[in-house]
């Protein structure tokens, strides 16, 4: 095998903030690690030696850990060459339940959508590093957290859902129904059969969630929010097609 | 594509963990090339590690009997728990030969990404195993890492109301290496747990 000239090796490398999602365990003590990037999005990088208690990197690069990464570029998974922290959400996540399994319906949703989706990458970037580092300051609701990041991630991918206007015929609210097929609220002349009739309270939610509103999110009651939960957590399904399995796992006040 | 058998092993060894198409093919070729005898005995060993080998039916460690030979032993002090997340864990933890407690083996992390939730882990079978008045003090010794500290906060948080005490491995810099090159959450970590010198 040819050496790499070091001219050739800087070439191939590139270094890039990121927000560790989720990693796979590797061979004897590898990491794969997936990063979401302001500017590559969705990256699978390989980090050598890091379940080793000796390792420099491991700390570093777990989930939810805001990193500056140096990778050079493979064939099939770019390699991890070094890390930096920036900020160590994980770290506080860990210590509350309710936040971690908030924190890993998050990564899990960045990661369906940015499997494909390379062009809303710094979009979806911004948003889930917002959302993971108020989820680890820990003052707001995660389950409200969670809603309102899944909605907006939805939005950014392009699946901005309504929750004012009726989204058949645009007539302006307040409606009472939600048909999550067609995207959001419906008024009485265009809602189809099977459409919810939530309270008035849980649509008033699911519109601040979206707006972000958060003075009118932490101001909801608690039923309006376990209803809110649900719509979102059944739009959420009916665009990515497939079930997100953190979900069933998050704990909600 | 190879023919029959030869296809097969290779299939087969390429489901292992840690084990590519290309290792796959060099294990089999030299399992093919090998002696008889001796993958006779490779094979008889994983026939006799699926016949007899089970979990034990109080800790989950592995075991040959209903139960485990450190679930058996007298000697051992059944006042001290130490939480695992694997077997292997309790094979790590022996070799240090400065625990005399017994052990609970969960059977993994809590990691909701890969759908694994407190139900999928031997937390009930914890709780059952500390009706036990004689058990004062629970070590957990789970991964140092983020699914293993968020078990921990997970367990700390079901014992919280039992009124055992719960204690948690100590995290900190490796022994034999050099302050500068720690990272920082280890170094930070570190200097959380510090211990008092004197007294």
């Amino acid at each position: 095998m040819e050496p790499v000239s070091p001219s050739l090796f800087a070439a191939k490398s590139y270094r890039t903030p990121a927000l560790v999602l989720r990693t796979h365990k590797l061979g004897e003590a590898d990491r794969i690690v997936v990063l979401l990037t302001p500017e590559h999005g969705q990256v699978r990088a390989v980090a050598k030696g890091v379940r080793r208690t000796s390792s420099k990197l491991g700390a570093t690069l777990e989930p939810f850990m805001f990193v500056d990464v140096q990778l050079v570029r493979g064939r099939t998974l770019e390699v991890v060459t070094q890390a930096q922290l920036r900020a160590p959400y994980g770290q506080a996540l860990a210590a509350d339940y309710a936040r971690y399994t908030s924190a890993h319906a998050m990564a899990e949703t960045a990661e369906r959508l940015t499997e494909t989706d390379g062009e809303s990458g710094a979009a979806q970037f911004r948003l889930l590093h917002g959302a993971v580092a108020a989820l680890a300051r820990g003052d707001t609701d995660p389950g409200l957290l969670l809603d309102s990041y899944l909605l907006r991630a939805l939005a950014t991918a392009g699946w901005a859902p309504s929750f004012t206007d009726c989204v058949r015929c645009g007539a302006p609210g307040p409606h009472t129904a939600v048909n999550i097929p067609l995207g959001g609220v419906v008024c009485h002349d265009c809602r189809p059969a099977g459409s919810q009739s939530p309270a008035p309270e849980t649509v008033g939610l699911l519109a601040a969630l979206l707006s972000g509103d958060w003075s009118r999110a932490n101001g909801s009651p608690p039923g309006a929010r376990r209803e809110a939960a649900g719509i979102v957590a059944g739009y959420l399904q009916w665009h990515l097609e497939r079930v997100v399995k953190s979900l069933k796992h998050v704990e909600r006040a | 594509m190879y023919e029959g058998a030869v296809q097969e092993l290779i299939d087969e060894l390429g489901r292992l963990p840690g084990v590519g198409p290309k290792s796959a093919q060099r294990i089999a070729f030299h399992i093919l090339e090998a002696d008889p005898e001796d993958m006779k005995r490779l094979s008889d060993a994983i026939r006799a590690v699926k016949e007899r080998v089970k979990f034990c039916s109080i800790c989950f460690n592995v075991s040959e009997q209903e139960t485990c030979a450190i679930c058996r032993d007298p000697r051992r002090d059944e006042t001290v728990l130490c939480v695992v997340e694997e077997s292997k864990d309790v094979m790590a933890v022996e070799r240090t030969r400065s625990f005399r407690g017994r052990y609970h083996v969960l059977g993994g992390s809590i990691n909701p990404i890969a759908g694994i939730g407190p139900d999928q882990l031997h937390i009930r079978e914890l709780l059952n195993r500390l009706s036990d008045d004689r058990i004062e003090e629970i070590i957990i010794a789970t991964d140092p890492n983020l699914e293993g500290e968020a078990t921990a906060t997970y367990l700390a948080r079901m014992l919280k109301t039992i009124g055992i005490k719960v204690t948690r491995l100590a995290s900190g810099l490796p022994v034999g290496g050099d302050l500068e090159y720690a990272d920082e959450v280890t170094l930070g970590r570190a200097f959380e747990g510090r211990r008092s010198l004197i007294g």
